[in-house]
């Protein structure tokens, strides 16, 4: 399992072994801030970086 | 006073761990530690049937196992259910908490039940159910069912039991109100300048304790596996058909997305009360990502993207909610064979 949350603190406290930064916690695979194709840019990398932390090793 | 005790195969007497399989014996009076149990009680109490079972079975039946003793002691006059000492057994522990749990919520029988803290039990139910701490070894036995023996006939008698330190059980994370003699501020201080010479102070409140999860090993081939989306966001269909709560989540959901290959605003709702809904209300694929893991699906980065996304809320979710919606996901996704999970959290 991978978690992908802004509030990285907390998952950490609670035990979660591969944690991704998301963007914000009112969207935090998201950012209402950019035009909808940067959007979708920042979503597609922050899910590969979930996906990357699901093939290694690396506790983070 | 009519009592039951519950032991696992190895203290009642069947064997080691080659009989852990053992399924559920129900024996008339005290066997093993149950014995020493009764002359503790003293009183004229008495172990009228001891419940013996397996430790593996106990755990892999465990709705069964506790329908069974349940239905075994309703309408049968029982005053006290003692299960254990446990130490630190973890299948065994899990199986008492789970049947004084069962048989104080469903009959209405005091019960009481030891293990040591870190028995995966206690988590469970050391809010539930008094647990005293029998630490992890059996020399403590005699002790141990002392202790087991004074909450018990106090249960009984409905009197007032005292704190975890001074009673000798494990604390249950229940507040309790007390008058001090002197304010908070004053305490707060004290406390503080205690703290700032280096000496020593006991904190009121302890923060919870996380046991470590262990990791788990990574994914050996990405493009061959079954990828699973959770979210605690709160992300529900319109309507909110399973009525999961925005606060306090005492369900979750399984919801299809079977050739979708996008969330759209005009499906989903959120129910959540903790953040300010409105973004993720106008993309729901900024909560559950699923526009960018269908492309990874199509893209072979995945082997297949299952069908459904599950949904809880985590908004101030006490964890003896929590800790049981993360159980029955866990037994949902084994269920249906995945192989990686991704969780959204706001």
């Amino acid at each position: 399992m991978v978690q992908i949350t802004a509030a990285r603190p907390i998952a950490k406290m609670v035990g979660a072994n591969r944690v991704v930064q998301g963007t914000g916690i009112v969207h935090v695979t998201g950012d209402a801030k950019l035009p909808p194709q940067d959007e979708k840019d920042l979503r597609r990398k922050l899910v590969q970086q979930a996906l990357d932390a699901l093939q290694s090793n690396e506790k983070r | 006073m009519r009592v039951v005790h519950y032991l696992n195969q190895f203290f009642g007497g069947i064997g080691a761990e080659e009989h852990a399989g053992a399924g559920i014996e129900f024996r008339d009076g005290a066997v093993g530690p149950g014995r020493l149990l009764e002359a503790l009680l003293g009183d004229g109490a008495q172990v009228i049937l001891t419940i013996v079972c397996g430790d593996n079975h106990a755990v892999e039946h465990q709705e069964e196992v506790t329908a069974a003793v349940v239905q075994r002691l309703r309408d049968s006059s029982v005053d006290l259910f003692v299960a254990g000492p446990c130490f630190d057994a973890g299948r065994y522990g899990m199986a008492a908490g789970a049947l004084c749990s069962a048989v104080q919520s469903q009959l209405g029988i005091a019960a009481v039940a030891a293990m040591h803290e870190e028995n995966p039990g206690v988590d469970l139910y050391r809010e539930a159910v008094y647990i005293v701490d029998s630490g992890a070894s059996t020399l403590k036995m005699r002790e141990v069912l002392g202790r087991m023996a004074g909450i018990g006939k106090r249960l009984v008698d409905k009197e007032a039991i005292g704190l975890p330190a001074a009673e000798g059980y494990l604390a249950r994370d229940l507040l309790r109100d007390q008058l001090g003699s002197e304010t908070a501020a004053t305490r707060l201080v004290d406390m503080l300048l205690a703290k700032i010479r280096g000496e020593k102070f006991a904190s009121e409140m302890s923060p919870t304790k996380f046991s470590p999860v262990p990791m788990p090993a990574p994914v050996k081939d990405l493009s061959k596996a079954k990828v699973m989306l959770i979210t605690d966001g709160g992300l529900v269909p319109r309507g909110n058909p399973d009525r999961i709560e925005g606060t306090a989540a005492t369900r979750w959901g399984a919801y299809n997305v079977a050739g979708r290959d996008d969330l759209r605003s005009e499906d989903y709702e959120v129910s959540h009360g903790g953040y300010d809904t409105r973004f993720v209300q106008d993309d729901p694929d900024r909560l559950v990502p699923l526009d960018a893991m269908r492309e990874m699906e199509r893209s072979g980065v995945i082997g297949k993207l299952h069908d459904e996304f599950l949904s809880t809320c985590g908004r101030s979710n006490p964890l003896s909610n929590t800790r049981r919606l993360g159980r029955e996901m866990a037994e949902k996704i084994k269920r249906e064979g995945v192989d990686a999970v991704i969780l959204t959290s706001t």
